[in-house]
C-alpha cells in the first residue's frame, strides 16, 4: 500500500489538473440525465424508481469509460514519462494497481454527482432505497470492469485512438456476451459449455442482476475477478514490453 | 558500484548492444560516447531497469538489475533521455511525487526537495507548470529528481543536450561537485564535455565497447597529440615548411592557407616526440613573423571519428 499510495494520488490529482475532469464529468452528468428523462422518460413512467436510469450506465460507460482508460497508459509511452515511471523503485503491480484505482476512484466521483436524482426520485415518491444503493453498487463495479479492460488494452499500444477504439469494442462484446448477436456465432459450433462461459461473461446480466436489488456475492466475485484478470495482463504487457 | 557483464540486447534483427562489459566505481564520471544509434540510451535503459537485457547482466551496488530491481532503483538516479516529466504538474507537486514514492515522509519530503532545488537552483520556477518551463529549467527539473534521494549511482542520458552555454557550465559544475561520492554514468554527444567534466571516456560503437581510457588517453590516440601549428605570412611559409621537415621528431608538416592571407603550417610529430619547443626555437632563429604559435593535446573528435563508423554503414551491418 504504501507504494500504491503516492502513485494513486498524483494520478488522481492529475485527472483534477487538466480540463478532462471537469469536460468528463459535465458530458456524463449531461448524458446520464437527458437518457433518462428524454429517452428513458423517466417522469411519464410515473414510477418511483431509478432502473431507467441504471439501465443507460452499461451504454454509456461503454463510450465514457474508454476514453477515462485511454490515457492510462498510452499517454505515459507517449510522453516519455513511462521511463521514468517504470525506473522509480516501485512494484509494476503497484504501479498497475495505483493507477486503475485512481481512474476508478475518479468515475466514482463522476458517479456519486449523479446523486440529484436519487434525492428527486424520493421528492417525486418513496423509492425502494436499498434497490437504488445495491445498482451504485453495481454500476461502479461495472466502470470497474470496463476500466480494467481499458487500461490493459491502453498498455499495449501507445497510440491513444487505437488504446479507444479497441476499449470500446472489447467492452461491447463483454457487455452483450449474453446476447444472440454473441452467443449465435458460437452456438452452431461450440460445445454448450462453452457457450453458457461466454455469456456468463456478460456485463448486462451480472449488472441486472445486482440492479434488481440483490447483492450476489457470484456477480461481485465476477467484477472483482475480471478487473484482478484485465490488471494482471496488464502488469504482463509491461513486463513483456521491457523484453523488447 | 556498477559492474556490467557481457550486456546484450536485440530488437527483433537489430543487435542494439552486443556484449559490453563495463565496471564503473565510486569517484568516477564516465563520458559515454557513440554516434547515434550506437546503443547508449539502451545500455542506459537495462542499467535502471527498464528494459530486461538479451543476455548477460548489469549489477548496481551489488544488487541484480533484474532479480533485484527495487533495490538497484533505489540506488540509482536516473535522467532518461529528453527529460521526461508531467507537465501537468509544478516541479514542487512533481518533486514531491518522487520524494513520496522514493518512500520519503513528512518533513523528509519537504527537506529533500528544498535540496534538490538548491542544487539546480530552480526554486524561481517551482510553482509554475512544468510544460510552461523552458527547455533548460525542464531539463534542471529532471536532474532535481534524479539527485532527489542523493543516490549512490547516477545515470545520465545527454544532461546538457539543448542546452546554452550557460547552463550546459552549471549543470557540469553540478556533476562536478557530486562526483567524489558517486560512480556517475553520462551520455553525450559534446567531446568538449569529456574533456571538461570526465575522468575516463567509453566509446561505443553497433554496440560494442570500441575506445576506454581517461580523456587524456583518448587524446593521445589523436593524429594532432603534441602536434604544433604555427601561423605567419605566406611569403615565409614554403620557407618554414622546408625547415620544419627537417627537424628532428617531425613526420610531416600540413600547410593550409587562412582567408587573412595568413599560412598554417602544422607539424606533426613521430611517436613520443614533443615539438613545441623545438619549433619555437627554430621560429626565434629564423625571424619568422610569427602570428600564433601553439602545441595541441590532440583532438577527440579525430579519435572519435576514427574508433566508430557512419550510420548509413552501420544500418546496413545490423541487418545481418
Amino acid at each position: 500500500m504504501n507504494y500504491v499510495w503516492p502513485i494513486f494520488k498524483r494520478e488522481f490529482a492529475a485527472y483534477f489538473a487538466t480540463p478532462l475532469a471537469y469536460v468528463f464529468i459535465v458530458i456524463f452528468l449531461f448524458a446520464m440525465g437527458a437518457f433518462t428523462f428524454y429517452i428513458g422518460h423517466f417522469y411519464e413512467n410515473g414510477v418511483a424508481d431509478l432502473s431507467v436510469f441504471f439501465g443507460f450506465h452499461p451504454w454509456l460507460y461503454l463510450f465514457l469509460v474508454p476514453a477515462i482508460s485511454m490515457r492510462l497508459w498510452a499517454e505515459e509511452r507517449r510522453s516519455g514519462t513511462m521511463e521514468l515511471l517504470l525506473t522509480l523503485p516501485v512494484p509494476l503491480w503497484a504501479t498497475v494497481a495505483g493507477k486503475f484505482l485512481a481512474a476508478w476512484a475518479f468515475t466514482a466521483v463522476a458517479l456519486a454527482l449523479t446523486f440529484p436524482i436519487w434525492i428527486t426520485v424520493n421528492f417525486l415518491g418513496s423509492p425502494d432505497n436499498g434497490v437504488i444503493f445495491a445498482s451504485y453498487i453495481g454500476s461502479l463495479l461495472m466502470a470497474g470492469g470496463y476500466l480494467a479492460i481499458g487500461a490493459c488494452i491502453s498498455a499495449s499500444t501507445g497510440n491513444q485512438v487505437i488504446a479507444f477504439v479497441v476499449s470500446v469494442v472489447v467492452c461491447f462484446l463483454f457487455t452483450i456476451s449474453g446476447a444472440p448477436l454473441v452467443l449465435d456465432v458460437f452456438r452452431s459450433w461450440a460445445p454448450l459449455a462453452l457457450v453458457n462461459a461466454i455469456s456468463s461473461f456478460s456485463f448486462l446480466t451480472h449488472f441486472t442482476a445486482i440492479s434488481a436489488g440483490v447483492i450476489d456475492l457470484r456477480d461481485v466475485i465476477f467484477f472483482f475477478s475480471l478487473i484482478a484478470l484485465f490488471l494482471t495482463a496488464n502488469v504482463v504487457i509491461i513486463d513483456l514490453k521491457k523484453t523488447g | 558500484m556498477i559492474e556490467i557483464e557481457k550486456l546484450t540486447k536485440s530488437f527483433g534483427p537489430i543487435t542494439a548492444v552486443a556484449g559490453i562489459d563495463l565496471k564503473v566505481e565510486k569517484g568516477e564520471v564516465l563520458g559515454f560516447l557513440g554516434p547515434n544509434g550506437a546503443g547508449k540510451s539502451t545500455t542506459m535503459k537495462m542499467i535502471t531497469g527498464f528494459l530486461a537485457p538479451s543476455s548477460g547482466r548489469v549489477a548496481v551496488c551489488g544488487y541484480d538489475v533484474e532479480n533485484q530491481t527495487l533495490q538497484a532503483q533505489r540506488v540509482i538516479g536516473y535522467l532518461p533521455e529528453g527529460a521526461p516529466a508531467y507537465g501537468d504538474m509544478t516541479p514542487r507537486q512533481f518533486l514531491g511525487f518522487i520524494a513520496e514514492v522514493r518512500g520519503y515522509k513528512g518533513a523528509d519530503v519537504k527537506a529533500r526537495i528544498e535540496a534538490a532545488v538548491a542544487k539546480t537552483e530552480l526554486d524561481a520556477v517551482l510553482d509554475q507548470p512544468i510544460d510552461t518551463l523552458s527547455k533548460g529549467f525542464k531539463r534542471r527539473v529532471g536532474l532535481a529528481q534524479a539527485i532527489l534521494h542523493d543516490p549512490a549511482v547516477l545515470i545520465m542520458d545527454e544532461p546538457t543536450d539543448g542546452l546554452d552555454p550557460n547552463q550546459k557550465h552549471s549543470v557540469r559544475k553540478l556533476l562536478q561537485a557530486m562526483s567524489k561520492e558517486k560512480a556517475i554514468i553520462v551520455s553525450t554527444h559534446l567531446l568538449e564535455e569529456v574533456e571538461a567534466i570526465c575522468t575516463r571516456a567509453v566509446i561505443i560503437d553497433r554496440g560494442r565497447i570500441v575506445a576506454d581510457g581517461t580523456p587524456g588517453e583518448l587524446l593521445a590516440r589523436s593524429r594532432h597529440h603534441n602536434a604544433v601549428t604555427l601561423v605567419l605570412p605566406t611569403a615565409q611559409a614554403d620557407i618554414a615548411k622546408a625547415k620544419l621537415k627537417a627537424l628532428t621528431g617531425v613526420a610531416s608538416v600540413e600547410q593550409t592557407v587562412r582567408a587573412d592571407g595568413f599560412a598554417e603550417l602544422t607539424a606533426f610529430p613521430k611517436a613520443g616526440a614533443l615539438l613545441i619547443e623545438l619549433v619555437s626555437a627554430l621560429a626565434v632563429s629564423e625571424k619568422w613573423d610569427v602570428k600564433e604559435l601553439y602545441a595541441e593535446a590532440g583532438r577527440l573528435d579525430e579519435v572519435f571519428r576514427a574508433v566508430t563508423t557512419h550510420d548509413a554503414a552501420r544500418a546496413r551491418e545490423s541487418r545481418t
